[in-house]
Formats: structure tokens, C-alpha cells, sequence
């Protein structure tokens, strides 16, 4: 699956959603010129490609911590 | 033989024994709390027969059924329990019982008393408050779950979640869910959790239960373990009706596990769509953008003096030359018209300049202050005037005049 390295570790899938939401409301407010709307269009073009992907491609996964003494391997954020 | 001594019958120390104890005040309307055995449920007559007992001793004890009719409940072997009645002998047989007015469960009894104690105190310290729940995040990619590893409550939320929201990793933090082990576990869970920043939002529940089973949920230290995650908890203790004290610490309640599951995931499908819609827009303004700049350039590029600038400063010119040839054509028309030619009316210009006169011999006669005369009676003798030759002036005197 390739992905754009720089905006895997850069943007959680919230902050993508609501980034896309932010870009797709400043080109609806029409007072970008036609090279900001370019450029916002391109970010955009490339978040929701992003998101539809980790949508798509989802497989749930389920992590078990030990109990107790808890000291599983895992995702710290 | 002499009867000074009472002797009574049975009857009689029955009788009397019994208002003894009748009389007594403290003897009725007291409370007892005992561990019911022996029960027997007189269908006949409708009575209840038990003993009460504590570790040291028992009494027997009689519930007629114009009172146990009135209970909620159907008391059992090995039930706790606290009566109200009083206690008495039967005439009959002497037999020192205790009859039970009215009847509750102790234990359970005791635990709704100290919910309801607990929630008073957690509540008026502020646990509660509605400005201390935490938002869910709306897109969460690791759910946190604190259950029982083997009960319904996790298959459950496996199940809503994979087919909702299988994006977000579940990250399960098995506990004990009842017995006096469970909120240490549960604590510790939840700390646990987030020390390590382990998850988006946690789930904390169980499946349905007595009271006593969901005991776990109402201790205080899960309360404020729950109150105090950083991390937004749901918690799901259960069922529908039932609420527990981690309910009302909690960010959010579900009423089941599976409902929790769905309160903290948005549905794929949604999400979905909502992408390829702002995808659609953004397509569609970026299109009308351009068609609209590609409108306004057409418009300013069509514009007649854009298209051609040059033309002007052309135009400009060629009307000079016009004019310039009209100029010419109208002076040369003029001549031809009088049938002269141009170097014809130079040289005949040329020999009417009074320069050319004079060299000719002719002089031009002014007055002293420089007027010229024309005629010869604006003279009379004696008078001073000029005479201009071609090479210099003459002053002259009119000495007399040929009229």
C-alpha cells in the first residue's frame, strides 16, 4: 500500500477529515485566487485520496494487553 | 395440708409468661437481623415459618400470611434478613417465637443504601457536572475496551465495530467485572491506559446482572478513576435499566455494550460517502473556477484594442499623412486654379516686395513720426519729412508743390 509517507506521519485520519473540511470550505468561499484555489485543490485531491484508502483498506485488529502486568506491545500515541 | 404456695397450671405460666413478655415495650416493634433457615412456605394456611440464626443463636419465627402476602419477594435458606416484629411465646406450647411483621433483604438492602450515599457525595463534589464530560473524538483509531475477556460485553462490541468501524484497532485491557478484586482491576485498567496514551476512547462495561454482580461499577475509587481519564470513557453496565455510579462519572453512558460500541464510531459508510462528496465539490468549484478565469481572460483578450494594439499608433499616422497630403493638394489646386505656377507666383511676389521696388529707384516718403505718405496733401511746403532710398534715409523739406 504506498502511501504519502509525509502525510502518514504527519496527520491522524481526524486531522485529515478535518483539514479536507477546512480546504473544500475555503474554496467554497470563492475569494481564493485561481492559483491558491490550485494549490488547495491539490492538497485536497491528495487527503481524501488518502482517506478513501485507510477507509477502503480497513481490517479490524484486535490487541489483547496481558492483564494485570499490562506490558504488551503497543501503539502509544 | 397447708396451700401457701401458688401452684400454677401450665395454662396459667403460659398465660402469664406470655404478658410478661407482651408487656415489654422493647420486645415489640423491634428489629432483628438474621439468616433465615428452615423456611416453609404453609400453602394452606398462607403463614410462613422460619428460624432466624446468627453464628450463636436462633429463635423460631412465624410470618402470618395476612403479612407475607404483602411481600415483594419470596425469602429463602441462607437469605439475610432484617424483621420487624415482636417476639412472644405461644400459649399452647410454651413455644418462644418471634412474630415477624414485616420483612427485607438485608444485604441487598444495605447496598442500596450506600449507592444512593455514595451518589449524594460524588454528586455534590461535582463528579458529575456536565461541564466535566469530555468530548468523544469523532474518527478514534484505537478503542480502548475494559471487560471481562470471556464475556458477551466484548464479543459484542467486536462484532458492531467490525462491521461499522473496522479502522480502529480495539484494544482490549481484560479485568475482572465483579468480586472485590474487579475495581482494583478496573482502576488499574483505566490508568493504565492512559499513562500509556494507549487509546482514542475507552469502553468500560459488562454484560447483565444482579446488584451485587454489577457491585464493581459502583465503588468509588472506579467513580473516580473514570471521572478523572483523560482519555473520554463510555461506559456500558448491563442493561437498559440499569445505572451504576460509573454511569454518571462517565463521559457518556450506553445502556449496553453494543450500543457503546456504536456511540463511539461514525459508520463506514458514512465516511465514505462524505469523502467522495467533498472530493465531488472540490472537482466542481475548482471547474467552475476555471471556467469562469477562462471567461474573463476570453473577454479581455477579444477586446479590440488588446487584439491589435499597434493599429492605433498606425492609425495615428496614416491620418497625419492624410492630412498632410490634403494639406498639399488643396494649396496646389488653389494655384492651378488661378493658372499659376508655384515658382511663376514666387518670382511675382518676389518683385512686388517693396525691397525689390526700391532697388528699382523707387523711395518711400514717411512722415517724421514714421507714418508713410500716400499723398502728396498730406504735404505742404515747409514741412520735414523722410524719403527711404534702397541704401538709406533722406531727411527732406518741401519747398513747393505741383498742384
Amino acid at each position: 500500500m504506498k502511501v504519502n509517507k509525509t502525510q502518514e506521519t504527519e496527520f491522524t485520519f481526524e486531522e485529515a477529515m478535518m483539514r479536507l473540511e477546512e480546504l473544500v470550505g475555503k474554496l467554497e468561499n470563492g475569494e481564493t485566487s485561481l492559483d491558491e484555489a490550485l494549490k488547495l485543490f491539490e492538497e485536497g485531491a491528495q487527503l481524501s485520496k488518502l482517506c478513501s484508502r485507510r477507509l477502503t483498506d480497513a481490517e479490524q485488529k484486535i490487541t489483547t494487553l496481558s492483564g494485570i502486568s499490562g506490558n504488551e506491545n503497543i501503539n502509544k500515541g | 395440708m397447708n396451700a401457701s404456695f401458688i401452684i400454677l397450671s401450665v395454662s396459667q405460666l403460659n398465660t402469664y409468661v406470655r404478658s410478661v413478655l407482651d408487656a415489654d415495650r422493647r420486645l415489640s416493634g423491634v428489629f432483628v437481623r438474621g439468616e433465615i433457615s428452615n423456611f416453609t412456605n404453609h400453602y394452606r394456611s398462607g403463614h410462613f415459618y422460619l428460624t432466624l440464626k446468627d453464628e450463636n443463636a436462633s429463635i423460631k419465627a412465624v410470618m402470618f400470611k395476612i403479612s407475607a402476602q404483602r411481600l415483594k419477594f419470596m425469602p429463602y435458606d441462607g437469605m439475610k434478613v432484617i424483621v420487624i416484629g415482636r417476639a412472644s411465646i405461644y400459649d399452647r406450647d410454651g413455644q418462644y417465637q418471634f412474630y415477624i411483621e414485616d420483612m427485607q433483604p438485608d444485604g441487598v438492602g444495605a447496598l442500596h443504601i450506600a449507592y444512593e450515599q455514595l451518589k449524594e457525595k460524588l454528586s455534590l463534589e461535582g463528579l458529575f457536572d456536565e461541564d466535566k464530560k469530555r468530548p468523544l473524538p469523532k474518527y478514534p483509531m484505537r478503542i480502548g475496551v475494559v471487560t471481562s475477556p470471556t464475556g458477551a460485553a466484548i464479543a459484542d462490541i467486536e462484532s458492531i465495530l467490525a462491521r461499522r468501524w473496522p479502522l480502529a484497532e480495539i484494544i482490549l485491557y481484560p479485568v475482572l467485572v465483579q468480586g472485590d478484586v474487579a475495581p482494583v482491576q478496573i482502576c488499574k485498567a483505566i490508568e493504565y491506559l492512559n499513562l500509556n496514551n494507549c487509546a482514542d476512547v475507552i469502553i468500560v462495561g459488562r454484560g447483565g446482572g444482579s446488584i451485587e454482580e454489577l457491585w464493581a461499577f459502583n465503588n468509588e475509587n472506579v467513580a473516580r478513576c473514570v471521572a478523572n481519564s483523560k482519555i473520554p470513557v463510555v461506559s456500558a453496565v448491563g442493561h437498559e435499566t440499569d445505572y451504576t455510579i460509573t454511569d454518571f462519572a462517565s463521559d457518556l453512558r450506553a445502556a449496553t455494550p453494543s450500543a457503546a460500541a456504536e456511540l463511539v464510531s461514525p459508520d463506514i459508510t458514512d465516511t465514505v460517502a462524505f469523502v467522495d462528496g467533498i472530493n465531488y465539490n472540490m472537482r466542481t468549484i475548482l471547474n467552475k473556477k476555471l471556467a469562469d478565469y477562462k471567461r474573463r481572460y476570453e473577454k479581455a483578450v477579444s477586446a479590440r484594442a488588446l487584439r491589435v494594439p499597434m493599429n492605433i499608433i498606425e492609425m495615428k499616422h496614416l491620418r497625419l499623412d492624410f492630412l498632410n497630403i490634403k494639406a498639399i493638394r488643396a494649396v496646389k489646386a488653389v494655384v492651378n486654379a488661378k493658372g499659376y505656377s508655384f515658382a511663376t507666383l514666387t518670382a511675382k511676389l518676389d518683385s512686388l516686395s517693396p525691397l525689390k521696388v526700391l532697388a528699382r529707384g523707387y523711395a518711400i516718403p514717411s512722415s517724421q513720426s514714421g507714418k508713410i505718405i500716400m499723398s502728396e496733401k498730406t504735404l505742404s511746403p515747409g514741412d520735414d519729412f523722410n524719403l527711404q532710398l534702397n541704401d538709406g534715409i533722406i531727411n527732406c523739406k518741401v519747398l513747393y508743390k505741383n498742384s
